[in-house]
């Protein structure tokens, strides 16, 4: 997985409200057998037209907006547990994903992708579109260490809550199989003590 | 300390403790299938490990497979590749696979239960969001991602950091023609399709005691697309009576010594849940969704509402519906009954009991699904199937199918369709397509009628 620490960036606005992981990536494209280039059908139906060419009025077609953070409304990720979503937000460029609530699955999936899904309250979610919305360049600071989310500019800061263990796997890059496997004599001791095996 | 019947099977699975708030969690049952499987197997051979526990596995093919012909290779070549896939790392693995053509082959969270595989106290997961279906039989059961599922597969364990915790409550007694589905259907539409999200659900009281083994489970199942993780209701005797002597169950000696364990499965008197809802069984009607998430639901007399956003304006605008509109007497071309939620042998009776004797409107295609090889021989044993082909239904064979529309199984641009699938998210049943999510009654009504009519109205039904 790779590292996150501190990340400086725009962001692109989606700030419609229960955002399921079909929209995210539809179910036609989940035949893959590897977890790579799922970036290209991001949001797919929202993004193209049946003939495949892009909707001008779409966030992500829309040369204005960039960045490797993705602000969306409350609820981001219900549906499906395909961690397919998380991929494709990756492998798009996306870093961050900013709502007021995340999908439990979701988050869990994002975290161990190292997609960093941040909660702010609703107010402060506003507060991030708006100054989007006033200027689509806007720098915002996201830094795992501190647990906060800056818009440095209006001299505004939000903090977040990561489980610990899930910041310190996120801030050196450590996937959750790894601890899971050097715990092997532990779990067989566990089996055996619960007459599992 | 009281416990409820959620933190017993929690406690008695945690390995160790981890860092932070996260317990090293074991996994007793682990399910797979085609579409969130490849890469975890990948992640193995880069490894070079096995499956720590493979006789702890079980696989099958479903998301993506054909609804007809499956005795022929399958024509779309993606889907092939997939579901060969599968086929191969089981084999590499050492897992059992009840693939295309197996008798036991279907949709993952309809065998598990109907093989007996799923049982009081366990600790269940797959790739799948409606891994909650298994919670019906007092286990912990929830959907996993791809990176999880190569956790499970390498260690039989995942780190889980443990939920808050939610019971819901139905009291008194189901009117007629109101099925479990409607019961769901009415919750989430409470509590919104956000309610349940950081929470595991205990479904409890009076009616939820009174549903059968296949009900519950279309209520465990429906428990994410309220955002919880999972659903579990107590075993009781309508647990116990529905294991006995299915393929996996135990058997003899371990079979009166299960029971004793079973019966210690329930939350006791004095638990205070962090959070707690009480329903009536009375207020509850026939249920349709109209807009495009499960938590946009109305009883079938009622009208759509009206509120404010971008979002509800934007699903209304999808679903081509207004606020204060009604959907009974809605002209509807498409009828879907299948899905994990509602394709087991009940809701095929249920079905089959109303349609018996009738034809299908001529504006309406009806696609039947059996959730598996087993619930389709049952159907054909029950001679249900000629009631299905004399009404005009179109049944196939087992599989997901029009439930997310991986395979052909979809719903043209534009259309409805009354849908006894779990999500009516956009898209979801064929790009554009209109979902109305319904319990099996309602489908078989609409089918019949053409459009969609109160079958409380129908009541008795021959
Ligand atoms: S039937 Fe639908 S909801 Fe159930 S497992 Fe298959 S795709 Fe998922």
């Amino acid at each position: 997985m790779e590292k996150f620490q501190v990340l400086r960036s725009s962001a692109v606005p989606l700030p419609a409200e229960d955002i399921d992981t079909d929209q995210i990536i539809p179910a036609r494209f989940l035949k893959a057998t590897t977890r790579e280039g799922f970036g290209k059908n991001l949001f797919c139906d929202w993004r193209y037209q049946a003939d495949g060419s892009p909707k001008p009025d779409f966030v992500l077609n829309n040369p204005v907006y960039s960045g490797a953070i993705l602000v969306a409304g409350k609820n981001f990720g219900c549906g499906s547990s395909r961690e397919h979503a998380a991929w494709a937000l990756f492998d798009h460029g996306f870093r961050v994903v900013v709502s007021s609530f995340f999908a439990d699955i979701f988050r869990g999936n994002a975290l161990n992708n190292g997609l960093l899904p941040v909660q702010v309250s609703a107010e402060f979610l506003n507060l991030i579109f708006e100054a989007i919305e006033a200027d689509p360049n806007t720098a915002f600071e996201v830094n795992l260490e501190q647990q906060t989310f800056g818009i440095p500019s209006k001299g505004l800061s939000a903090s977040f809550e990561i489980d610990a263990y899930k910041k310190m796997c996120m801030l050196n890059g450590y996937d959750d199989i790894d601890y899971l496997l050097s715990l092997q004599k532990d779990i067989e001791a566990f089996e055996k003590q619960s007459q599992l095996v | 300390m009281p416990n409820t019947l959620f933190d017993k099977i929690w406690n008695a699975h945690i390995v160790a403790k981890a860092q932070g708030n996260m317990d090293v969690f074991y996994i007793d049952r682990h399910f797979i299938h085609e579409v969130t499987s490849p890469q975890a197997f990948a992640g193995l051979e880069k490894r070079g490990i096995p499956v720590f526990r493979p006789a702890q596995t079980i696989a099958t093919a479903d998301h993506n497979v054909p609804t007809i012909n499956q005795h022929l290779p399958i024509r779309e070549e993606l889907s092939r590749f997939q579901v060969d896939r599968l086929t191969e790392n089981c084999k590499k693995f050492g897992i059992e696979l009840y693939g295309l053509g197996h008798e036991y082959q279907g949709i993952v969270h309809v065998i598990g239960p109907e093989l007996g595989i799923t049982q009081p106290g366990m600790t269940i997961v797959c790739g799948d969001s409606h891994t909650s279906t298994h919670g019906a039989f007092g286990c912990i059961a929830f959907g996993i991602g791809t990176s999880q599922v190569e956790q499970v597969m390498a260690t039989q364990c995942l780190l889980q950091e443990k939920p808050k915790q939610m019971r819901i409550n139905v009291d008194g007694v189901l009117p007629k023609g109101v099925l479990a589905k409607d019961i769901i259907l009415y919750i989430i539409s409470k509590l919104t399709a956000a309610g349940g999200t950081g929470y595991f659900v205990e479904y409890a009281g009076e009616a939820i005691r009174a549903l059968s083994m296949e009900a519950r489970m279309t209520i465990c199942n429906m428990s994410i697309e309220m955002g919880a993780r999972g659903g579990l209701i107590a075993p009781d005797e309508t647990t116990i009576e529905y294991i006995k002597g299915r393929k996996f169950a135990p058997s003899g000696a371990a079979w009166d010594k299960a029971c004793a364990q079973w019966s210690a499965l329930y939350t006791d008197p004095e638990v205070v849940f962090d959070k707690e809802y009480h329903f009536r069984a009375e207020d509850i009607g026939p249920m349709l969704t109209y807009g495009t998430n499960p938590g946009m639901g109305i009883q079938v007399n009622e009208s759509i509402p009206d509120e404010d956003g971008n979002s509800f304006s934007k699903a209304l605008e999808y679903m081509g519906l207004a606020p204060g509109e009604q959907l009974l007497g809605k002209t509807i071309n498409h009828v879907f009954i299948g899905s994990c939620t509602n394709s087991r042998i009940e809701d095929l009776r249920i079905v089959a009991a109303y349609v018996k004797g009738k034809k299908k409107a001529p504006n309406v295609n009806v696609m039947i699904v059996p959730g598996s090889k087993q619930v389709e021989a049952q159907a054909k044993a029950e001679q249900l199937d000629l009631i299905f082909r004399e009404a005009g239904f179109d049944l196939r064979e087992p599989g997901c199918s029009a439930c997310l529309g991986m395979n052909e199984d979809k719903i043209p641009r534009g259309e409805y369709c009354v849908s006894t699938s779990n999500r009516n998210f956009e898209g979801r049943q064929g790009q554009g397509a209109r979902t109305i999510l319904a319990s099996p009654l309602m489908a078989a009504a609409t089918a019949i009628a053409g459009k969609i009519i109160d079958v409380r109205e129908e009541y008795p039904f021959n």
